[in-house]
């Protein structure tokens, strides 16, 4: 039956029909030409503009952040902080947005601390873009963040904090917009201390939280903390003691510099005037100035231990060599050379202890000048220090070929030879080390002393520290700069300033000098830029400041007496040296 | 055949399950971890600011002013310092 149904169907006119062979092949094309189409476009759509795609998609539910880092933060070599940075809000608004009800305007006005009509006319200015109010409190920010007002809009911004202001100013310096150090220590660390903000990117949903990370994290750098060598109660007392010194003497202005001996940690560097870093409107050159680092002056007598060290070391004369300073008077070629006051027969020792020029000349007379020459630039003269610090200066050493006998002489006490403080700390390390010359550091070290390079054998420098120590004693020129349990190794220095060339009636005091004598701890340098109150001599203007910076430095460290003055216990005196 | 089949789709829809869940508390658990990382951040804030209000109280001329004004001292005379050496031998 089925068969024969079958063929009826073949039998059946319309099946009959005979279609021409291209009709079929027709379509056959036209469903492949299709799905040609279809695999051409999902190829351009998969792998040629894949990644245009994919980016267009991601955008949709990805967001880039950024993980803002803070700037380290100073420390002292306690961890006191001396420069920190903390989050705030800078409040901005885009003008044309803001639609304010004069209710909302006084409170917000109100929160900002700003006068109404101030905001007024600022929401009023024909700008894309206005700061309200820059470096407000964080949780005032928030509080205006909750009142969701159209076209106010803050950003997160960061200050930095001088806690310590005027006293530590010219070490830490200070940093510009933009977290920029522009002075001292902030400048010199900018890199260590810059944070580098990292970028995450994240998927969030549609209330905003971030619900996973996706792709690459770049964590944020925050700045390295910086720990100085700075002590804080030393700077202190250093900072008052010089400031109570400048007031005292009507002096233009000062430096005073304190030096661990063994370290070669600056544990205080204090400048007078100076300025506060957290305000820093109405700032004058001079406030600014690190003097001690970068200011010359001709240092006067406290160069002459130097020249008696290499007579020592040279073996030209001994420590009681008898030199004649009379009539206070000495003539090399045009020029004379005067004492303040007339001596006669004078020992080596007696020449530094009076601070005779006339009796120190005589002895440089007697060397080559390319000898001293080699010593001044052992001792680091003419050469910047390499603290790091931003305007370090070398001061002037003129190459000894150009020398005249004059020169060499004046040179040999202090005058037509420059230095900064800093250098001269530096260069009395050799007398506080037994003749090396130690490199002076801003940062905390590991607590190791430091090698040096020698300049003098020990026992020139030993030589030289006992006639140091008698300058201080009764009969020398600065009694003033004793202290009492310690002994003090020291020299005064008072130098005309040069004014156009001309030497003027103007004094630059100075002191310079370690303690304890016997096993050197601390040099402490101070200096006196025109004292103009009636005393002008070294051992009376910064003498007494010394003094007091040392003892109170002395006492903080804990450092052992060695003079005999009320010790408990019969073996104390010997233990303590 | 069947029972396998049924099998193996049971498996794979509790393992969806399972991914669906999993997917949700590691959500969970990311959001609270974004949390804290908040607020280690808004701590170390903290810990910043009250480094300065420390320093700031803890100034030295802030010290040295209330030691000698309001409590009277002084720094003593060298004179009146005994020195015990260190072990006391």
């Amino acid at each position: 039956m089925a068969r024969a149904r079958s063929h009826r169907y073949t039998e059946s006119p319309v099946l009959q029909l005979a279609f021409p062979a291209w009709r079929s092949r027709l379509a056959a094309l036209a469903l492949l030409g299709g799905f040609a189409v279809l695999a051409g476009r999902s190829f351009y759509l998969q792998v040629i503009n894949n990644d245009f795609l994919q980016e267009k998609g991601e955008s949709r539910y990805r967001r880039e952040l950024e993980i803002s880092a803070s700037r380290g933060r100073i420390t002292d070599r306690n961890g006191d902080v001396l420069a920190v940075s903390t989050p705030m809000r800078s409040i901005w608004a885009i003008p044309a947005d803001v639609k304010l009800t004069p209710e909302q305007s006084q409170n917000l006005a109100k929160m900002l601390e700003m006068d109404g009509r101030e905001l007024n006319r600022r929401l009023a200015e024909d700008k894309n873009f206005v700061y309200l109010k820059r470096q407000i409190p964080p949780d005032t920010g928030e509080r205006i963040a909750a009142l969701k007002l159209p076209g106010i809009h803050q950003n997160k911004e960061y200050r930095r904090y001088y806690p310590s202001g005027d006293m530590t100013a010219h070490i830490v310096g200070f940093t510009g917009v933009d977290d920029k150090g522009l002075e001292g220590v902030e400048l010199a660390f900018q890199d260590q201390l810059l944070g580098r903000p990292g970028f995450r990117s994240v998927i969030k949903d549609r209330r905003g939280q971030i619900v996973e990370d996706v792709g690459s994290v770049k964590p944020p750098q925050d700045g390295k903390d910086i720990t100085l060598a700075l002590d804080s109660k030393i700077q202190y007392l250093a900072f008052s003691q010089l400031k109570q010194a400048v007031d005292d003497n009507d002096a233009k202005a000062g430096g005073a510099v304190v030096v661990d001996a063994r370290s070669g940690e600056i544990l205080a560097l204090a400048n007078w005037p100076t300025y506060n870093p957290n305000n820093r409107a109405n700032l004058s050159g001079a406030q600014l100035r690190n003097r001690a680092v970068t200011d010359t002056y001709e240092p006067g007598s406290t160069m002459k231990p130097f020249s008696a060290a290499l007579a020592l070391e040279k073996g030209k004369f001994r420590f009681d060599s008898v030199i004649n300073t009379a009539p206070g008077k000495l003539t090399i070629g045009t020029a004379t050379i005067s004492d303040s006051h007339a001596h006669g027969l004078l020992t080596l020792a007696q020449v530094i202890q009076k601070s005779s020029n006339v009796g120190i000349a005589k002895v440089a007379g007697t060397f080559p000048a390319e000898e001293m020459w080699t010593m001044f630039d052992n001792l680091g003269f003419g050469q910047a220090p390499k603290l790091g610090f931003p305007g370090e200066v070398g001061g002037r050493l003129r190459p000894w070929k150009t020398w005249r006998p004059i020169e060499q002489a004046t040179m040999s006490y202090g005058h037509g030879i420059s230095v900064s403080l800093m250098q001269m700390v530096r260069a009395y390390t050799v007398f506080a080390r037994d003749g090396e010359l130690i490199p002076l550091t801003l940062l905390k070290g590991d607590g190791n002393p430091v090698k040096g390079e020698r300049v003098f054998s020990p026992q020139t420098v030993r030589e030289v520290r006992a006639m140091l120590e008698m300058a201080v004693q009764p009969g020398g020129t600065a009694p003033k700069a004793q202290i009492p349990g310690y002994r003090v190794a020291g020299k005064t220095g008072t130098a005309h300033k040069l004014e156009g060339g001309v030497y003027a009636r103007k004094y630059v005091a100075s002191f310079v000098g370690l303690a304890p004598a016997s096993d050197p701890r601390l040099i402490v340098a101070v200096m006196i830029d025109e004292p103009s109150s009636g005393k002008h001599f070294g051992g009376d203007v910064a003498g007494p400041t010394f003094a007091n910076i040392m003892s109170g430095a002395l006492r903080t460290l804990g450092v052992p007496q060695d003079a005999a003055l009320q010790v408990a216990g019969s073996n104390a005196g010997k233990e303590a040296l | 055949m069947l029972r396998l089949n049924l099998f193996l789709l049971l498996a794979a829809m509790i393992c969806a399950l399972g991914v669906v869940t999993s997917q949700h508390k590691a959500r969970k658990l990311f959001q609270e971890l974004e949390g804290e990382q908040e607020r280690a951040r808004s701590l170390d804030v903290e810990w910043g600011q009250l480094q300065l209000e420390l320093s700031t109280w803890a100034t030295h001329p802030r010290i040295e002013k209330i030691a000698r004004d309001k409590l009277h001292m002084h720094a003593p005379e060298p004179a009146k310092v005994i020195n015990v050496p260190a072990g006391g031998r």
